[in-house]
């Protein structure tokens, strides 16, 4: 019993307290570090997102950026000046310069995370209900236009009937901060998350993520979760056995979205400004090829996937960069020394899609009934790692 | 007598069918002919623009066709969607660039051809620009499929949809290394001058070009799958694979057959988008792809027609939108015709392939 116990809480327990730990360690050693974990993290949970839709149900979404793009949005329309035609100000901490009422809408950033989080799962079986009856690659194309039209929507929304609604390419500006008023003056960087003292945000969006994989543990153990597992393998007996497909998929998606949602307007409170061009197809396929690096439906590959993906994009390719640029320099030639290897990162990714569907489609740490799933040759199923129906 | 009889029976089954169909449809049918009734009144109020438009949409339509054709070829026979066939495209308008402007394999085969150069070599350079595209891409198809899809065969069909993924990124990715990530312009070869007299409808050379080209390729596919051999294996192997193997048609060669053709088709329309448009762009393949994949889509997918007559709506919708919705809600117009089509009518207009089922009789 000690040994299991051992196996299932310690590595979770010194995990964590490591990533608890980490700001002490970035500090100590000057890694600066800080930035770039944050957006991996926020990366982490919408890997974790996907993983609820692609991992558990076996639905194909091409469109997940979409999530990612509304929940950001509702954080600029709540959280911003963006809406000057109004002044209203509920429990937010954002300060005017003045003194006077600030125009627009702030709303404080947790209520702001929660209406997001709602707000994408409502789009999300708004999107779902009509669509998921599709068979899977039709599914996935259909999320792919879902994916295509909100972002470009977005672009074209500063002028609706002549209301500015999203503010066109230009995107929403001065997004709050978040920050929680009721301490004491000795934790002003609590008070007021700024950009100099990132642990404040280190801090929430690791709370945020342990949320989001307690979330997917407990769904994937529920009956929920196994009623996933039961439509995603054969749809037809699942439905026979008194499961609703449509409903069960239509959770799936739904609570995927919220963490969507959520991990956007996370983001767009962070980055501050958000653009519809930071929200392209390039990112849905990103976060799909983190859940498909690390293993569908196994919570450790996934996080595994999307740190490695983002630390490819933060650090090894600058680094390459730098070796071909020298290599360049060494040789005379102006071909190489001026290459810029981060811009054909999709590159790289496109070849991990490819490889990892040809040689290890289960991934890095597998889950072990979705390994047997794919590697089952009987014929060519419907969903990612069901066997067929006759 | 006959005649009024026949009329009743037709307003019969028509009012039977309306007492059958379901509110979606209803609703599908009054909001097209809304919009068909707008286009109406447009069309009353300035003729000649309306037909111009809609010859502009024509064109337009006839090269998203031909990719069509690609993706339902594909899909008729492997029920996969060829997520790379759209990239495909892009590189064949970039290995016809590169022929037209002389630097093909880094030789300097003949000097660049521009709008200066005379006729003859124009019209032998589009030529020459044409056929190898078209070999290229459908080699690069060949390829593809025998690299990327075919150890992929008996795996779940997500699977293999992903893979095509990956390729459509890699295939992009080899666009942006070689010709950047800015748009590259085109020679303009094709007179933009009005064929017809007058200035009230527009039909230009570059429109009549375009025709001229897809036709005849339009006819030879045709005849290649409804009368040769290999064509005949073609429709085998869709309707039941195992069966075609067990009468000996050699399966894999007749898929490999199959994107062959879809990449010839797919390399001939990005050769003809860049002439006609005069710019090409290394992810235009990305955007023209979907379109054409809603074309094929709105036809049926896996139905030859369908495709065409999907690619030709596709392109009008467009031009339309163009025109009287505004350039920037084109794309959005699009793709929800795609979202629609596939929730509404997944078979399309005339597609006889169920997308919520299990799929055709191609699998077992």
């Amino acid at each position: 019993m000690r040994g299991v116990a051992l196996k299932r809480f310690a590595l979770p327990a010194v995990l964590i307290t490591l990533a608890f730990l980490f700001p002490l360690l970035d500090d100590g050693l000057g890694l600066g570090l800080m930035f770039p974990i944050i957006v991996i993290a926020v990366y982490v949970m919408l890997a974790l997102g996907l993983n609820i839709v692609i991992g558990f149900a076996g639905l194909l979404d091409l469109g997940f950026v979409a999530f990612y793009a509304l929940g950001a949005y509702v954080m600029g329309w709540l959280a911003s000046s963006h809406f000057n035609q109004v002044s209203f100000s509920f429990l937010s901490t954002a300060q005017s310069l003045s003194g006077g009422a600030r125009p627009g809408i702030h709303i404080s950033f947790w209520i702001v995370l929660l209406v997001a989080g709602a707000f994408t799962a409502l789009c999300g079986v708004l999107i779902g209900a009509p669509t998921l009856r599709l068979r899977g690659d039709y599914l996935a194309i259909v999320t792919l236009g879902f994916g295509e039209i909100i972002p470009r929507f977005f672009q074209n929304g500063d002028n609706l009937g002549g209301f500015n609604l999203t503010n066109g390419t230009v995107g929403i500006k001065s997004i709050d901060s978040p920050g929680i008023p009721f301490l004491p003056e000795s934790l002003s960087s609590w008070q007021r998350f700024g950009t100099l003292d990132l642990n404040p945000w280190y801090y929430t969006i690791l709370v945020l993520v342990l949320i989001t994989i307690f979330v997917n543990i407990r769904l994937r153990d529920s009956r929920l979760g196994r009623a996933w597992v039961s439509v995603r393998e054969d749809e037809t007996a699942a439905a026979a056995m008194g499961i609703n497909p449509v409903t069960t998929k239509l959770w799936a998606y739904a609570l995927g979205a919220v963490f969507g949602g959520i991990a956007g307007a996370f983001y767009g409170a962070f980055i501050k400004s958000i653009f519809p061009t930071s929200f392209s197809f390039n990112i849905s396929i990103l976060i799909l090829c983190m859940v498909i690096l690390g293993g569908m439906g196994n919570i450790y590959g996934v996080i595994l996937g999307a740190i490695a993906l983002q630390g490819i994009n933060f650090y090894l390719l600058p680094q390459i960069n730098g070796w071909v640029h020298a290599i360049g320099d060494a040789l005379g030639s102006p071909l190489l020394s001026g290459a810029d290897i981060p811009k054909y990162n999709f590159f790289i990714f496109g070849i991990i899609l490819v490889l990892m569907m040809l040689l290890r489609p289960e991934g890095i740490i597998p889950n072990r009934q979705r390994q047997e799933e794919l590697h089952d040759d009987s014929t060519g199923g419907d969903a990612l790692g069901g066997t067929a129906r006759a | 007598m006959t005649t009024g009889d026949a009329t009743k029976t037709l307003s019969g089954a028509l009012l039977e069918g309306l007492r059958h169909s379901s509110w979606q449809s209803r609703l599908a049918v009054a909001v097209v002919a809304l919009m068909l009734a707008l286009l109406l009144v447009q069309a009353v109020q300035d003729p000649g623009q309306f037909t111009s438009q809609l010859l502009i949409g024509l064109t337009n339509g006839a090269i998203i066709a031909l990719i069509a054709l690609g993706y339902t070829l594909v899909y008729g026979i492997i029920e996969l969607i060829n997520f790379a066939h759209g990239d495909n495209f892009m590189i064949g308008s970039f290995v016809g660039l590169t022929v037209l402007s002389g630097t093909l394999f880094g030789l300097g085969l003949f000097a660049p051809i521009s709008g200066d150069s005379g006729t003859i070599i124009k019209v032998a350079g589009v030529l020459i620009a044409l056929v190898v595209a078209m070999a290229a891409c459908g080699l690069l198809n060949v390829g593809i499929e025998r690299i990327a899809y075919k150890p992929l065969r008996n795996s779940p069909r997500l699977a293999v949809l992903i893979t095509a993924i990956g390729m459509s990124f890699i295939l992009q990715n080899v666009g942006l290394v070689w010709k950047g990530p800015a748009q590259v312009p085109f020679p303009d070869l094709i007179s933009s001058a009005n064929i017809l007299p007058g200035d009230a409808i527009v039909f230009r050379w570059k429109d009549l070009f375009v025709l001229a080209v897809t036709i005849p390729l339009l006819v030879g596919l045709s005849y290649f799958i409804k009368n040769t051999k290999q064509g005949k294996a073609m429709r085998a192997v869709a309707q039941d694979k195992e069966a075609a193997a067990m009468v000996g048609i050699n399966v894999n060669r007749t898929i490999s057959v199959t994107f062959l053709l879809g990449g010839i088709l797919a390399g001939a329309s990005g050769v003809m988008y860049g002439l006609f448009n005069g710019i090409t762009v290394f992810n235009v393949g990305f955007t023209q792809g979907l379109y054409a994949f809603t074309a094929a889509v709105l036809g049926g997918i896996g139905n030859l027609s369908g495709a065409v007559v999907g690619g030709l709506l596709i392109g009008i919708i467009g031009s339309m939108a163009d025109q009287y919705v505004g350039v920037r809600w084109t794309s959005i117009v699009i793709f929800a015709v795609l979202v629609l089509v596939l929730v509404f009518r997944p078979t399309g207009l005339l597609g006889d392939r169920s997308a919520t089922q299990g799929g055709g009789s191609g699998r077992a």
